[in-house]
């Protein structure tokens, strides 16, 4: 997952003798590398949503009013419904034993499709997020941005008329185009006048909302003969072609995700400009001294970044949903900022947390349904993982693992002014 | 920002009250005038001649009435136009200290929002405004708003950027429905509320102090759990029996002897509920004692310097837990206003942004009570407005979207500088580790 797992452990174990191979795995599981820390935070999560989910467990509270008498009914009336609730989270997110044989080979696999279809925006939005943090910046506003995109890559969607594969393409660079302006926008004003990108950006999520509102009452963008605030759809010529047959969801936004992110690599790991990027993340001063201008970084960042952001809408109008809603967003834009966290802000990282939120999502749905616990816990699930993960010292401290607090891939706070 | 480190580097120190450059007023002032410009061909020339603007300044039972204020619409909104331009001009010829510039600033806020009035009420004949009402309805939205600003005040005074308003008044607001319900009992309700607020202040004091977590992701996280939590114990519980768990009692509006029977103010201040006067008791009391109170200089030094504050014998993190422990008090304070203030039954995700609003007001009031809390009355009067606009046939149909918009752009408007610079506690959002 990360970079040093070898030298980390062998800087700790004491010099001489190399330790045994068992040993060595019984020390790396109690250091605090991310991989160990992820498995914690996420056991920590299910515990406490397993707290959540009996103390608002109606049978589990019947039977504790006669706790005395007999505490055993309790007890399994609690494990009843945790189990069960985590169960069908599982059969949602991976396999589902009751459908999978209900038709043909394809349906054993819509599980893991629903998963994927779900992890691709967060993978895009997670992309988004992390690349600003490695220049040094909070894009808090992935939602403005992915709502920008959508509204873009679906009016060219449905607005204009152009052949096969063309469609589709103009329609995604349109949804590039119009993340990376909203983004752009937040890049400019602090390279030209010093405001915090983490107000702005704030700031323009509302505006972008607000603006979609009143777009989606506006004939030539609202659908025509609907009371309902809903577009009009996406001409089939502009939609992203499923990857799998029918009852398969999954569409080619999954390939641009996974495209996204070998790109993103190149870019941090490979190329100029990303060095310049993490130059400036890593220290302004040390960077504006090198001769770098700082400045155009944050626009450039924020341009790559919205765009990135601006594809995570694409995925959801083109692939998932044929036309734009109120809640296009669908909270997409603030569980990026988590992905981005949960994957430090490294590509590769980051797609595997899209796919772990991406399967609670889809596993949340089908909870829902099954057992009547409500899919916020899911929410709850992701920013438990994610406070225990921006916090290693509690996590060692709760599990007594040990090493110093690692805080790679984030730098400590910086404030308003910085 | 740049200007702001080569301020660092060359160690100027800032006079107390230092001229404005001429670039900075001939920015602000030539704003002033085309904001003035627009005002006056708008909303003067746009509106048909001939009609009067009529304004309603009592309630239908008062005891005291007042009699509506009747102005003739176009002249009116002409003249106040010119009065923005006029204030523009003297701001670039003349200057003028800050101080003369917040005031030139709320002249123009009210003088364009008159003349924006007269210009609505040109739509059809014989309309009248209710302006109390409105009144009204705008410190009824700006309550929760003022609550949540003085909570972030609070926090970021001290230093922690507390992102998590949101969160905080969605936390007060559940527990405020939940347990004033069970326990059916307000006072209890509002307790509850307020632990509940303290609590989540807590949750982002102990992971950004002691852990020293990022403060803005984590606000963020603490949203999204907050929203998660309140979410999910609403479906599975409050949303099944909304009569055993969720039918809050409400607050009942007081009357103040004498007090309320005063003309316009009255009716508009002194006939709310026990959270409004609470409200009050509070934006003077933050404000007399950040600035006056030996508890508000030392927040204030631990959020400028922590480590001067640390030489000198004040535990900053403590200062600070304490601080951010009490703003998410207020601001679950701001959360009950909602539920229980209101008499309304808990709902998904209730504040919906409001606790964002109340960031906008915290950094468009530049981090002080008193500017936050006029933010905070601004913003509540566009969310207002919008109301009344979809009853008055205007002109040319506003989309309500763009009124609510305002507080955003006006806050973007802020931090980019247009309206003067706008500056954070020197050490907002920088964890102290100590020596």
């Amino acid at each position: 997952m990360s970079d040093t797992p070898v030298a980390e452990v062998a800087s700790s174990s004491p010099a001489g003798a190399p330790p045994s191979r068992a040993r060595r795995t019984a020390i790396w599981l109690r250091s605090t590398h991310p991989v160990v820390l992820t498995v914690f935070a996420f056991v920590a999560s299910i515990v406490v949503g397993g707290i959540l989910i009996v103390i608002t467990d109606t049978p589990t509270r019947n039977a504790a009013k006669y706790f005395f008498s007999s505490p055993g009914d309790t007890f399994s009336k609690a494990w009843h419904a945790v189990s069960q609730a985590y169960i069908t989270l599982f059969e949602g997110a991976v396999f589902d034993p009751h459908t999978a044989f209900k038709g043909s080979f394809w349906y054993a696999l819509n599980p893991l499709s629903e998963t994927l279809l779900n992890a691709t925006p967060l993978i895009l939005g997670g992309l988004a997020v992390g690349l600003a943090f490695r220049a040094g910046l909070f894009n808090i506003g992935a939602q403005g941005q992915l709502i920008f995109g959508a509204i873009f890559a679906g009016y060219v969607g449905f607005a204009w008329h152009l052949p096969v594969v063309i469609h589709v393409i103009v329609a995604l660079i349109a949804g590039v185009v119009g993340g990376g302006l909203w983004g752009g926008l937040s890049g400019w004003l602090k390279a030209r006048t010093g405001a915090h990108e983490v107000i702005t950006t704030i700031m323009l999520n509302y505006v972008a909302v607000y603006l979609l509102g009143y777009l989606l009452t506006e004939n030539g963008f609202k659908r025509s003969g609907s009371n309902q605030a809903i577009s009009r759809v996406v001409d089939s010529n502009a939609r992203l072609p499923k990857l799998f047959p029918e009852p398969l969801r999954v569409h080619t936004g999954l390939i641009v995700a996974l495209l996204a992110a070998a790109t993103v690599a190149w870019l941090l790991n490979r190329s100029k400009l990303g060095f310049q990027l993490r130059a400036v993340g890593t220290n302004q001063f040390a960077a504006r001294t090198a001769g770098m201008d700082v400045g155009r970084n944050y626009v450039v960042t924020m341009v790559l970044s919205g765009a990135l952001a601006g594809l995570a809408g694409c995925s959801q109008i083109l692939g998932t949903v044929s036309s734009i809603t109120q809640d296009i967003d669908a909270g997409i834009g603030f569980t990026a900022i988590t992905v981005a966290l949960l994957g430090r802000a490294q590509p590769w990282p980051t797609v595997l947390a899209g796919l772990l939120y991406g399967a609670f999502q889809a596993g949340g749905v089908t909870m829902q349904s099954r057992t009547g616990t409500p899919i916020d816990l899911v929410n709850v699930l992701q920013s438990i993982i994610v406070l225990f993960i921006a916090a290693p010292a509690l996590v060692s401290a709760i599990f007594r693992l040990r090493g110093a607090a690692d805080t790679s891939g984030q730098q400590l706070a910086k404030g308003w002014n910085g | 920002m740049s200007a702001v480190q080569t301020a660092e580097l060359v160690e100027t120190h800032e006079v107390v009250e230092v001229a404005a450059s001429k670039r900075v007023r001939l920015i602000s002032g030539s704003a002033l005038v085309v904001v003035g410009l627009l005002c006056l061909l708008g909303f003067g020339l746009g509106s048909h001649a001939g009609y009067d603007a009529r304004f309603e300044l009592s309630p239908p039972g008062a005891r005291v009435h007042v009699p509506a204020l009747v102005l003739p619409a176009r002249i009116t909104a002409i003249v106040l136009g010119a009065v923005v331009v006029a204030l523009g001009l003297w701001r670039i010829a003349r200057g003028g200290s800050r101080r003369a510039m917040h005031w030139i600033i709320g002249v123009s806020i009210v003088a364009v929002v008159l003349s924006f009035l007269c210009w609505s009420l040109t739509g059809t004949k014989g309309t009248s405004l209710d302006l109390l009402g409105l009144l009204q309805q705008t410190i009824f939205l700006a309550v929760p708003l003022i609550l949540g600003a003085l909570a972030g005040v609070l926090c970021e005074r001290s230093g922690v950027i507390n992102v998590a308003i949101e969160g905080q008044m969605l936390a007060g607001a559940f527990a405020g429905a939940l347990i004033g319900t069970v326990v059916h009992n307000t006072g209890a309700g509002i307790v509850a509320a307020l632990i509940a607020g303290a609590l989540i202040g807590a949750l982002l004091a102990v992971f950004a102090i002691r852990y020293l977590v990022n403060q803005v992701v984590l606000g963020v996280v603490i949203n999204v759990l907050v929203l998660g939590l309140t979410g999910y114990v609403y479906d599975a519980l409050m949303a099944r029996d909304q009569n055993t768990y969720n039918t809050p009692p409400g607050l009942h509006a007081i009357s103040v002897p004498g007090l309320s029977d005063i003309p316009i103010l009255g009716p508009l201040l002194f006939q709310q509920n026990a959270i409004v006067y609470a409200m009050y008791v509070l934006v003077i009391v933050i404000d007399v004692a950040l600035f006056r109170s030996r508890w508000g200089l030392r927040t204030r030094a631990v959020g400028e310097h922590p480590r001067a504050a640390d030489t000198v014998g004040i535990r900053v993190r403590r200062t600070r837990f304490v601080n951010v422990v009490v703003g998410g008090l207020v601001a679950g304070l701001g959360g009950a206003s909602l539920t229980i203030g209101s008499a309304l039954p808990f709902g998904k995700n209730m504040t919906n942004g409001k606790g964002f609003i109340a960031l906008a007001a915290v950094i468009f009031g530049r981090w002080s009570p008193r500017g936050a809390v006029g933010a905070a009355l601004l913003f509540g009067f566009a969310d207002a407005l919008q109301n009344v606009l979809s009853f008055i046939g205007t002109p040319v149909a506003i989309p309500s979207q763009f009124l609510a918009m305002l507080p955003y752009l006006a806050t973007i408007l802020a931090v980019a500088g247009l309206v003067g610079r706008v500056r954070a506690p020197a050490a907002d959002g920088e964890p102290y580790v100590g020596r």
